[in-house]
């Protein structure tokens, strides 16, 4: 044990999520300035204790302490965080894909604020001790997983932290890059021999290379000490050995060693998998290139490389889910032809990952798969219960298989696969993340298959020893076979001892990654190069700015995006602008003339000369009024009583009826008052013909101001612009931030001294210029397309819109702090911006005509405020001073917004 | 027999999707929501008719007849007058404190009594579009009646205009609006769930799975449009029964079989333009770019807002083959006016063939997307 405190300690850690227990009433102690490593199967709460360490995730129970301080108390988090360096488990998870390499740690490097030249010197450094010095344009997305774990290193490194924290760094790497990772970790320590380092792995065999071991399983502490010392008091060869050894007795039933018959050849078969010279291309990249294998049936085939080289491609080729740009592919003889339904009964297939559905239970699962294949229902049952009972499944059955561990999922999946009895087995990867118990388990199923049953299985792993236990293997690396044939020839084609040792012999001849790697590093530049306390421009903004810098590349990458958001509001302003119209014109009318006089005919005459009315065939009937009505073909239907004529000439009062159509209640109301107004004209007239009346006492003369021709163009465009500024940028903001915590990198809030406010804020201003650059080309739209003239005054209008715009981002912001999935974002702010936006804004029905819910929406919405100034600048000439009151109201939300935002947003990971 | 296993597929597919769904707690309550909140609050919030609004008297008359005007003004359609001086009318109308402003002129009533015609001018907001029309008429007739009563001119007219106002005899707002609440629904769920569920699908490889097992792109599309359109069709027929015609008291005229009927052919067109959207965008951002571009316009341009003939005569066009339009046409025509399938028939044919037309093209899309899956 070493001397001294160590680096950090937990005592009785206990973590739950939901009803798994992650971890169980943990003490341990991690020695200072060593590399050390957490070995245990998946779900062995490794990733949940770094990420304690790394105060990435709340503490629930027990005490986590780490640099002399305790990990529960905010202020130490704070202090100390800026000394950690966390690189969370999966490829280049905390990196942002669309950045370059060099943009990444320069990202990184300005979250720690450091300077301009100590940030290119560093980056320099890095990008050199790593060998991705040729290579600094290349996007992230781009790059192969050893490199992308390479850059994640340099991210971790760029500001010296004394605690590294990796998370199955090397998990999906190929070994050559693997090993290159770990040269690259020890000569880092070399350089800075304070440098504590603290690696979770699953990989058994590379936990050799480490200085002091704690070994896990089920949240519980099994062992610690050094390698050596775990194997001596085991007595086992391996790590893998003292790991079974040391698991209670329960988990360890019914274990043995794996051992797969030899396989007898039958050479006169057809060959099942037969491909030559399969190539695909995705645009200019090519994934898998010329590659051509044979497999015989009941054969053992594996399939190892790197991820991203090709492996899972060519799989998909080879079921005929892709179509092969280039080359054939047969199975069973048969050329392989994407959508052949008839192929696909004779293969089973299992994806990377858990690809059932996790909300049914076993069975369900199960007999979802038995229907999808056709079996009749008899032999379905009696194949579902044989399967459990093979698979040992019989206890889970009518457990949700979303919530069992792993290894049993994974033993599921594989019951999925041959449950229609398929003649051969396509595996991605099916060991992946499985615990070595569970993992021989798995292998045993499989031995079985192929040599009792026959069949054909073709699987890829990452595993050394899984791949010893194949007939033949290929290695693949960048989308070509590097070599073919059974594990001991090509251990002895290399002259090597180990398989690890051929791939990574083989790798290194593909390859000239190698070489740079080596280069001769000098001491790092003495003092550190963190900006001092009180430096001038403060850290805090330059956090912000590095956060407002990094999306606005992202913004610029995305061409799609960017296109669509300005683009896309200019049209949606052209089709609004033309088309939202708020003038009742146009209206159908017929006239059912049950008279038939000049003066019934002079009366209707009136009607058609309106400008609002468009004749139609009168009515002949009440059966054909009622129909028409009816069918919505009719707005306004005069009738027009018998003796209509002859009682008007002889001054006897008579009547006539108007029927409206009441089902769109706006435009009957303004039809009410259209017919109204032409009738009393229509008397007017005949009273003044007729000579007899007098002429009206008084008049009223109305005066539209604002919009003389009552042209609805002129009240919607400043709706329209007010509309549109709402619901896209409030959209884009909210997917922006909900984003990151779906691909990962909200882990880099969660580890570095970024503050909420500075990561929200910093992500919202390149949203909010976006804004305001759509807020131009809409205001130049409704000036120059639609002639509708500015009256008031543009720097008001201005004003108002940064605010708006502020203040909708804001609402982005809020709502992505409360959901965790793009979906929910998405769905969130589009049901609450529309729906306040389109109809108690103002837009369409004024404010002052809304009541109970829809006045309260309308007044806490800061739509309604915005509105008052786009139609008051637009249509009534107002200037800065007859719109404080709506400035300042559409001021206040952004503070208010922008702290609800950072409230509901963690600062770390429940 | 592959068409009978066709259609088991579909149906197995379709029902896992329920379940899928129904695991979904988000989504479920986002359904719940916008079929009762929204609709609710769209319902009740929001008034055509003519309701408080605001109006100012400018007196320079001072007289016995002037003083009656600002007694004739009543709620609920207008709120009580304010009598202002002249000086301030443009103050109050810039800053939209009042949308009506009436200015009764020095010696109205005298000139009225000697018979030489005076002028009573009304300013009106008219970027208040939906007050702005109908106020205008409210308030001429009210002055009208007062004059005449005040003059004792009130004679019968010639012809008494008796106005009928068929399917929503009061015009109460909620009617129209509470349904058009739930019709704009509709559209932005159906396009909403199936776009992100093939984009959710596509982000996290489980179609991959789906691919391998013997049913095709078809099936697995179908199974989507069918429990998608299940759940819409049924929280549709919960929402109008309970929300409009239960809560808000709508009387329904016509048969809410029938509307489902309807509603279920739309949905296959919404549901395929969801998938096609699904297709085309490679992220969520994009897809919720997208879904504004197309649904957006999609519901306001479909006359469930504005009076669908007022529109450029071009956009009629346009939209008279999108089948929102149609939607909304026989929804109103069905809920309102008591129309039969005899009356609505080509309605359901336009938005079936367009709908089928739809669903082939974004069949083609997703069978291509899916090859085209890169890695």
């Amino acid at each position: 044990m070493p001397a001294g405190p160590g680096i950090a300690s937990l005592a009785g850690v206990t973590q739950r999520y939901g009803r798994v227990l992650a971890l169980e009433a943990l003490t341990l102690d991690l020695p200072k300035g060593q590399l050390v490593g957490l070995v245990g199967p998946d779900g062995a709460g490794k990733s949940t204790l770094l990420s304690l360490v790394a105060g990435a995730r709340r503490i629930q129970a027990g005490q986590v302490q780490v640099l002399g301080g305790d990990m529960g108390d905010r202020r130490h988090r704070e202090a100390v965080c800026a000394r950690i360096a966390y690189m969370p488990q999966g490829l280049g998870k905390n990196l942002y894909p669309d950045l370059s390499v060099r943009e990444n740690i320069d990202f990184f490097g300005r979250l720690f604020g450091l300077g301009r030249a100590e940030r290119a010197a560093r980056i320099e450094d890095l990008l050199r001790s790593t060998g991705l010095a040729p290579f600094p344009d290349r996007a992230a997305r781009k790059l192969s997983g050893g490199m992308r774990q390479k850059l994640g290193l340099c991210c971790a490194l760029i500001h010296d932290p004394d605690l590294l924290i990796l998370d199955e760094p090397t998990t999906g790497v190929d070994p050559l890059s693997r090993r290159q990772f770990w040269q690259l970790v020890n000569r880092m320590r070399q350089r800075r021999p304070e440098l504590s380092v603290l690696v979770a792995t699953s990989v058994m065999e590379e936990a050799n290379a480490f200085d002091w071991l704690a070994i896990m399983d089920a949240g519980q502490l099994l062992a610690t000490g050094t390698p050596e010392a775990l194997l001596r008091d085991t007595g086992g060869e391996t790590l893998e050995d003292a790991f079974i050894a040391l698991l209670p007795e329960s988990r360890r039933a019914g274990h043995r060693k794996v051992v797969i018959p030899p396989r007898e050849e039958d050479a006169t078969r057809i060959p099942t998998i037969e491909a030559r010279g399969l190539t695909r291309h995705f645009g200019d990249f090519t994934a898998v290139d010329h590659v051509s294998l044979t497999v015989g049936r009941g054969e053992i085939f594996g399939f190892l490389g790197s991820n991203g080289c090709g492996k899972t491609t060519t799989m998909k080729m080879l079921t005929g889910l892709l179509p092969a740009s280039e080359g054939e592919a047969r199975l069973f003889g048969q050329p392989v032809r994407a959508g052949d339904v008839e192929t696909r009964r004779r293969v089973g297939y299992m994806s990377q990952g858990f690809a059932l559905y996790g909300e049914l239970t076993v069975r369900e699962n199960l007999e979802l798969h038995a229907r999808l294949f056709g079996l009749p229902r008899a032999a379905a049952r009696a194949r579902i219960t044989a399967l459990e009972a093979r698979f040992g499944l019989e206890a889970q059955s009518g457990a949700v298989s979303g919530g069992l561990p792993l290894g049993i999922r994974q033993r599921l999946s594989l019951a999925v696969a041959v449950l229609h009895e398929p003649e051969m087995l396509i595996l991605d990867e099916p060991t992946s993340g499985v615990d070595p118990v569970a993992r021989d388990q798995f292998w045993e199923l499989l031995g079985d298959l192929a040599r009792r049953e026959g069949v054909t299985i073709f699987v890829s792993t990452h595993f050394m020893n899984e791949a010893m236990r194949c007939d033949r293997i290929s290695l693949m690396h960048a989308g070509r076979v590097l070599a073919s044939g059974s594990p001991q020839e090509l251990i002895q084609a290399r002259g090597a001892v180990t398989l690890e040792e051929a791939f990574v012999g083989y790798l290194s001849d593909a390859t000239d990654e190698a070489a740079d790697t080596a280069e001769v590093i000098p001491p790092m530049p003495a003092g550190t190069g963190l900006a001092p306390r009180g430096a001038w421009p403060p850290l805090a903004l330059r956090r912000l700015a590095a956060q407002a810098h990094r999306e606005t590349l992202e913004l610029l990458r995305d061409r799609i995006r960017l296109a669509f958001a300005l683009l896309g509001t200019a049209l949606l302003m052209l089709i609004f602008g033309y088309g939202i119209t708020m003038d009742v014109e146009g209206l159908s009318f017929a006239a059912f003339d049950r008279d038939r006089t000049p003066e019934s005919r002079a009366y209707i005459q009136a009607f058609e000369a309106s400008r609002y009315f468009v004749g139609q065939p009168p009515i002949a009937s009440e059966a054909e009024l009622e129909e028409r009505l009816r069918a919505g073909r009719l707005s306004v239907v005069l009738e027009i009583p018998p003796r209509f004529g002859r009682e008007l000439v002889s001054g006897h009062r008579t009547e006539v009826a108007a029927w409206i159509d009441g089902a769109m209640t706006f435009r009957a109301e303004t039809v009410k008052g259209y017919v109204q107004g032409v009738h009393e004209s229509f008397l007017a007239e005949q009273a003044t013909r007729l000579g007899g009346a007098a002429p009206a006492a008084a008049s009223i003369e109305t005066r539209f101001r604002y919009n003389q021709d009552f042209r609805s163009l002129y009240a919607m465009v400043p709706g329209v612009i007010m509309l549109l500024l709402v619901i896209i940028p409030a959209i884009l903001m909210a997917l922006a931030v909900v984003r990151e915590k779906e691909l990962g990198s909200i882990t880099n809030l969660y580890v570095t001294p970024t503050r909420r406010v500075e990561f929200l804020v910093g992500k919202q201003i390149p949203y909010v210029v976006l804004a305001m650059l759509n807020f131009l080309a809409l205001v130049a739209a409704a000036i120059l397309l639609f002639g509708v003239p500015l009256k008031g005054s543009f720097l008001t209008l201005a004003l108002g819109a940064l605010l708006y715009v502020m203040a909708t981002t804001g609402i982005g912001l809020l709502v992505s702090a409360f959901t965790s999935t793009q979906i929910a974002a998405l769905f969130g702010t589009a049901i609450l911006t529309m729906v306040p936006a389109t109809q108690f804004s103002g837009m369409i029905i004024p404010v002052s005509a809304l009541s109970g819910t829809g006045a309260t929406v309308g007044a806490l919405f800061p739509s309604t405020y915005f509105m008052a100034i786009s139609a008051g600048t637009f249509t009534k000439a107002l200037g800065m001073a007859d719109l404080v009151p709506s400035l300042l109201a559409l001021a206040a939300f952004v503070p208010v917004l922008t702290l609800l935002s950072v409230l509901a947003l963690r600062k770390q990971e429940r | 027999m592959r068409g009978v296993q066709k259609l088991r597929n579909i149906l197995w597919l379709g029902l896992k999707e329920l379940r899928s769904l129904a695991a979904d707690v988000f989504l479920l309550g986002f359904v719940i929501y916008s079929f009762s909140f929204t609709v609710y609050s769209q319902a009740t919030g929001v008034s055509h008719e003519l309701r408080s609004a605001s109006i100012a008297i400018v007196d320079e008359d001072r007289s016995a007849l002037s003083g009656r005007f600002a007694q004739a003004f009543l709620p609920p359609f207008f709120q009580r007058p304010q009598i202002i001086p002249l000086a301030e009318v443009d103050r109050r109308m810039d800053t939209g404190r009042n949308t009506f402003v009436l200015d009764i002129p020095p010696d109205f009533e005298a000139d009225l009594v000697a018979g030489r015609q005076p002028v009573i001018q009304l300013n009106i907001d008219a970027t208040a579009m939906m007050q702005a029309g109908i106020g205008a008429s409210y308030i001429q007739e009210i002055v009208a009646r007062e004059i005449a009563t005040f003059l004792g001119r009130e004679a019968e007219p010639a012809v008494e205009l008796q106005i009928r106002v068929a399917f929503n005899p009061n015009l109460t707002t909620s009617w129209f609006t509470g349904v058009m609440a739930i019709l704009n629904n509709i559209t932005l769920l159906a396009v909403l769930l199936s776009g992100a569920a093939v984009v959710r699908e596509r982000e996290h490889g489980t179609l991959d799975h789906l691919l391998v097992l013997p049913v095709t792109p078809f099936e697995i599309a179908m199974a989507k449009v069918w429990a998608n359109g299940l759940v819409i069709t049924v929280a549709t027929g919960l929402s109008l029964w309970f929300v409009v015609h239960r809560l808000l008291g709508v009387p329904i005229a016509g048969s809410i079989p029938l509307f489902l009927c309807g509603v279920t052919l739309y949905l296959f067109f919404a549901t395929a333009v969801g998938l096609l959207l699904g297709t085309l965008a490679r992220s969520m951002p994009q897809l919720g770019l997208l879904f504004i571009l197309v649904v957006l316009p999609m519901n306001l341009l479909s006359g469930g807002s504005t009076p669908f003939e007022s529109m450029p005569r071009p956009l009629q066009l346009v939209m008279s083959l999108v089948p929102s339009s149609h939607f909304v046409n026989f929804a109103q025509a069905i809920l309102y006016r008591g129309a039969g399938l005899d009356i609505v028939w080509p309605q359901f044919v336009a938005v079936t063939a367009v709908g089928a037309i739809m669903l082939a093209i974004a069949l083609l899309r997703f069978r291509a997307a899916l090859a085209a899956q890169s890695q």
